[in-house]
């Protein structure tokens, strides 16, 4: 194992554990603050992999806005504390369906990729490169993704807007 | 020198963590935050394909992704607000306006 490889494993493992943190914690704003280090860990391997500037839109989009969006989710809706105001009665079937599908996906990998054979380098990944492939490349698919913003801003305000019509 | 099996393993575990936080979680806003660790898998996958094939595609995939994400958060938790201003509740299981 390189040094790379290291840092990968121990940048996974804090991942893993925060994403379980945020399916399992009692308290809505801890889950929310597991979420940040889940997310940042991801950060951390883009950059292992050499993708520079998806890890920092990474950190300025997910942990910079999406948490604070849903942490003011969490503050406008009361939720209530506790595991079983949380949690659903079904928890014994979730637990059954997410490790039938963690052992089948282990299971198809590491059938379908050698263990040793594919090696990731970290190149590629630079803003100039991915901006020349964003405008060379996928200029429509940027338009609309620009376009559905913006649908889902009006549509987010017209709906949360407190409408005091009769 | 990442061993793309690993990546990928980190990825799976991401994503069955996704799947359990989806069908166990009652609080709709704890439903989109486990559905954000379902993508964040997806996007890592992406990011890992990219590497290998040296083809830069799959980061500017993860982008769209993120955008998409982005938006589906904001609409998901304008619609998660005003079930609350409503049914004083936020609970998947008690919101069965629609079930016959």
């Amino acid at each position: 194992m390189t040094g790379a490889e290291w840092a990968f494993v121990v940048i996974g493992v804090a991942g893993v554990i925060g994403a379980i943190r945020v399916v399992t914690a009692r308290n809505v704003v801890h889950a929310a603050l597991y979420l940040v280090i889940s997310l940042s860990s991801a950060a951390g391997v883009y950059l292992l992999l050499g993708a520079e500037f998806l890890a920092w839109v990474q950190i300025l989009i997910y942990v910079g806005a999406i948490v604070i969006l849903f942490l003011f989710g969490l503050m406008l809706t009361k939720a209530p504390i506790g595991r079983e105001a949380l949690d659903n009665q079904r928890r014994g079937v979730a637990l059954g369906v997410a490790a039938a599908i963690l052992t089948g996906l282990a299971y198809l990998l590491l059938g379908a990729f050698e263990w040793d054979a594919p090696r990731l380098e970290p190149s590629g990944g630079a803003t100039s490169e991915v901006g020349a492939s964003i405008f060379a490349r996928f200029v429509l698919p940027f338009e609309v993704v620009s376009f559905l913003l913006l649908a889902a801003l009006i549509g987010a305000i017209v709906l949360a807007r407190k409408d005091d019509r009769p | 020198m990442i061993r793309l099996p690993l990546v990928l393993l980190l990825s799976a575990a991401l994503f069955s963590t996704g799947v359990y936080g989806v069908l166990a979680r009652r609080n709709a806003v704890l439903v989109l935050m486990s559905i954000e660790l379902m993508l964040n898998a997806v996007n890592i996958n992406l990011v890992a394909f990219a590497q290998l094939l040296r083809d830069i595609s799959g980061q500017v995939f993860a982008l769209f992704v993120i955008a998409v994400a982005a938006a589906e958060v904001g609409i998901g938790l304008a619609i998660v607000i005003l079930i609350y201003r409503n049914r004083e509740t936020i609970n998947v299981d008690e919101v069965n306006l629609l079930k016959w």
